[in-house]
């Protein structure tokens, strides 16, 4: 790195016009200006990608006592039988049922209100807007604590476990989930759905064969977004969970004692399951893209 | 369109209702509870009543001010790494990433794919005492012979920066990729060199990512806990630890309450101050860029 000091007075002398036959000081300093900017995103991607790393090979460690923080050698023992932990498998599930209720809520809730945003002009708008964007500016602990001291004043009505959890997780999915689908439906072109009504579709038809197709990706990419927040949720469920064990408080739970390889073993399989989601959600998206680019030249047919 | 015309009144408030009393009764009531609780006063023995006890917060104030200001700083310093490590990352993504963007940005967010304990925990591992690197920065003479990179205020900087790095990083480049390439070739035709077509073509125009990454990234870390929990030891505790063992450990409700309004409120006043350095545009364009 010390090589760089030289190249940037090189750069910031030169000009468009410059005499042919560079010096090869020169030539040198531009390739270290060139290449420096690529080698030091790659550390910054290694460094990003370095724990994962960490993670996967750390599941084939063959350790003997319960901790799991030096490495022993390869082993495929733990892979054998991941469930052998007690509760590992019960807090998996459980993450996993909430997963996907609150991801259906949340998505079905905020698609219906980012519809309501981009389609309606109302009075109002603006506030609802900031409204929405609000717990997305606020910290965790901050909307776990608030919604903790409501269940503990209302606890006639709520009891810790797991449906707080669910009402926690739809609570702060569902803001997620409008700015996804917004972000898609600006883009959308209306005359689609003008036409199908002109070809003799109602509301309800128009909305389920063109609309929701069309809007699709980004409703997808948002249930994705909002299933793997849910999965992952740590801090919120912490404060909302009585004694309901979730996947993280499990692994929050044996980080105080011991964290055995199968934790790492569920993160990897939770980790290759969403990757093969997001390479889907990606293809699918960039289909709908490729499909929305043939019609201009349609248009220009007809 | 006729079905939604005729239905203009109504339609949208029946789509936006049951979101809107969701987030009405389990994000605004609650943050009334708080209030509410915040001034009770009693004991967890005894248990609370209402009483508007503001001594609470004064009192919450002078024991806990130093984990407020340490979470501030961590904060702040986290974010400034982020924005170290993430722009030019974002950039070269963004300029010279080609048809490998794609695959780039998902490496960018492949952290989020795996549970953000694990992904912390993976990082006590990196930095164990037993741990190569740390060995090899002992060779190097960055940390002492005997000494530790886990439980230092470094450690708990470093796991923040790594956990939120990708908030910082996604704004950013949304930002950078939508700049239009014959600005800045008109930049460098005007005779501008490579420095000034970045400074005054490239970085103005990247400033709503700039705004919104710095957002993402310093909210989650300020009231953030698990870095300092898992990374750090008591000297590096920060207002979040405080808050979640004062309502689950302690059962100390009220200054719980008082501390986690406190933290929203400083937020917000932060936030609002960036706004307002920043321009209100920008963020509203980072809230669209999300």
């Amino acid at each position: 790195m010390t090589t760089e000091a030289y190249p940037a007075p090189a750069a910031a002398t030169a000009k468009p016009a410059r005499p042919p036959g560079v010096s090869p000081w020169r030539r040198a300093g531009r390739a270290v200006l060139h290449w420096s900017l690529p080698v030091y995103a790659a550390i910054a991607l290694a460094y990003l990608l370095f724990p994962i790393v960490i993670i996967i090979w750390f599941s084939f460690n063959n350790t003997h006592s319960r901790f799991n923080f030096v490495w022993q050698g390869w082993t495929l023992k733990h892979w054998k039988d991941p469930f052998q932990v007690p509760g590992l498998l019960d807090a998996l599930k459980i993450s996993i049922e909430i997963a996907l209720l609150s991801t259906l809520i949340a998505t079905a809730l905020g698609t219906m209100m980012a519809l309501a945003l981009v389609r309606y002009e109302f009075r109002g708008r603006a506030p609802l807007n900031f409204f929405i964007f609000l717990p997305l500016a606020t910290p965790e602990i901050v909307l776990g604590a608030a919604l903790l001291s409501l269940f503990l004043s209302q606890s006639h009505y709520f009891h810790l476990g797991f449906g707080t959890i669910l009402i926690a997780h739809v609570m702060f999915n569902i803001s997620f989930v409008v700015v996804t689908v917004r972000s898609r439906l600006i883009g959308f072109d209306r005359h689609l759905e003008e036409a199908a009504q002109d070809l003799g579709a109602n509301a309800w038809q128009t909305f389920w064969r063109v609309t929701l197709p069309l809007i699709a990706p980004g409703v997808l990419a948002a249930a994705l977004l909002a299933f793997a927040l849910s999965i992952d949720d740590f801090v919120i469920t912490n404060l909302n969970s009585g004694s309901t064990v979730t996947y993280p408080l499990f692994i929050w739970g044996a980080a105080r004692v011991s964290i055995p390889p199968e934790v790492n073993i569920v993160a990897t399989m939770i980790f290759v399951v969403t990757v093969i989601a997001a390479i889907f959600t990606v293809w699918q998206s960039r289909r709908a893209e490729k499909l929305s680019e043939i019609r201009p030249e349609q248009e220009a047919i007809a | 369109m006729a079905y939604f015309q005729r239905h203009k009144g109504i339609f949208p408030l029946l789509l936006l209702l049951p979101g809107l009393l969701w987030l009405i009764v389990f994000f605004a009531v609650p943050l009334y509870y708080q209030a509410k609780i915040s001034l009770n006063t009693g004991s967890p023995f005894e248990g609370f009543h209402f009483a508007w006890h503001w001594s609470t917060y004064t009192d919450a104030i002078k024991t806990y001010h130093t984990q407020f200001i340490r979470s501030f700083i961590y904060a702040g310093a986290s974010t400034g790494l982020s924005l170290l490590i993430g722009y030019p990352l974002a950039y070269a993504i963004a300029f010279r990433g080609g048809r490998w963007r794609n695959a780039l940005l998902l490496a960018v967010i492949l952290p989020f794919f795996v549970t953000y304990l694990v992904r912390t925990l993976a990082w006590e591992t990196i930095l164990d005492d037993a741990s190569p690197l740390v060995s090899f920065l002992q060779t190097l003479g960055i940390v002492g012979k005997n000494g530790h990179v886990l439980a230092t205020t470094s450690a708990v900087i470093a796991g923040i920066t790594y956990n939120f790095l990708p908030f910082m990083i996604l704004p950013l480049y949304a930002a950078l990729e939508r700049i239009d390439g014959r600005l800045l070739e008109a930049g460098s035709d005007l005779y501008g060199n490579r420095r000034s077509v970045f400074t005054r073509v490239t970085l103005p125009l990247s400033m709503p990512g700039v705004v919104a990454g710095v957002l993402l990234t310093f909210i989650p870390a300020a009231g953030d806990f698990v870095n300092a929990a898992l990374l750090g030891s008591p000297k590096q505790t920060m207002i979040g630890n405080v808050i979640q063992s004062r309502y689950l450990e302690v059962n100390d409700y009220p200054t719980a309450a008082a501390l986690s309004f406190m933290l929203m409120a400083i937020i917000l006043v932060l936030v609002a101050v960036w706004a307002k350095i920043a321009g209100t545009e920008s963020l509203m364009g980072a809230e669209t860029a999300r």
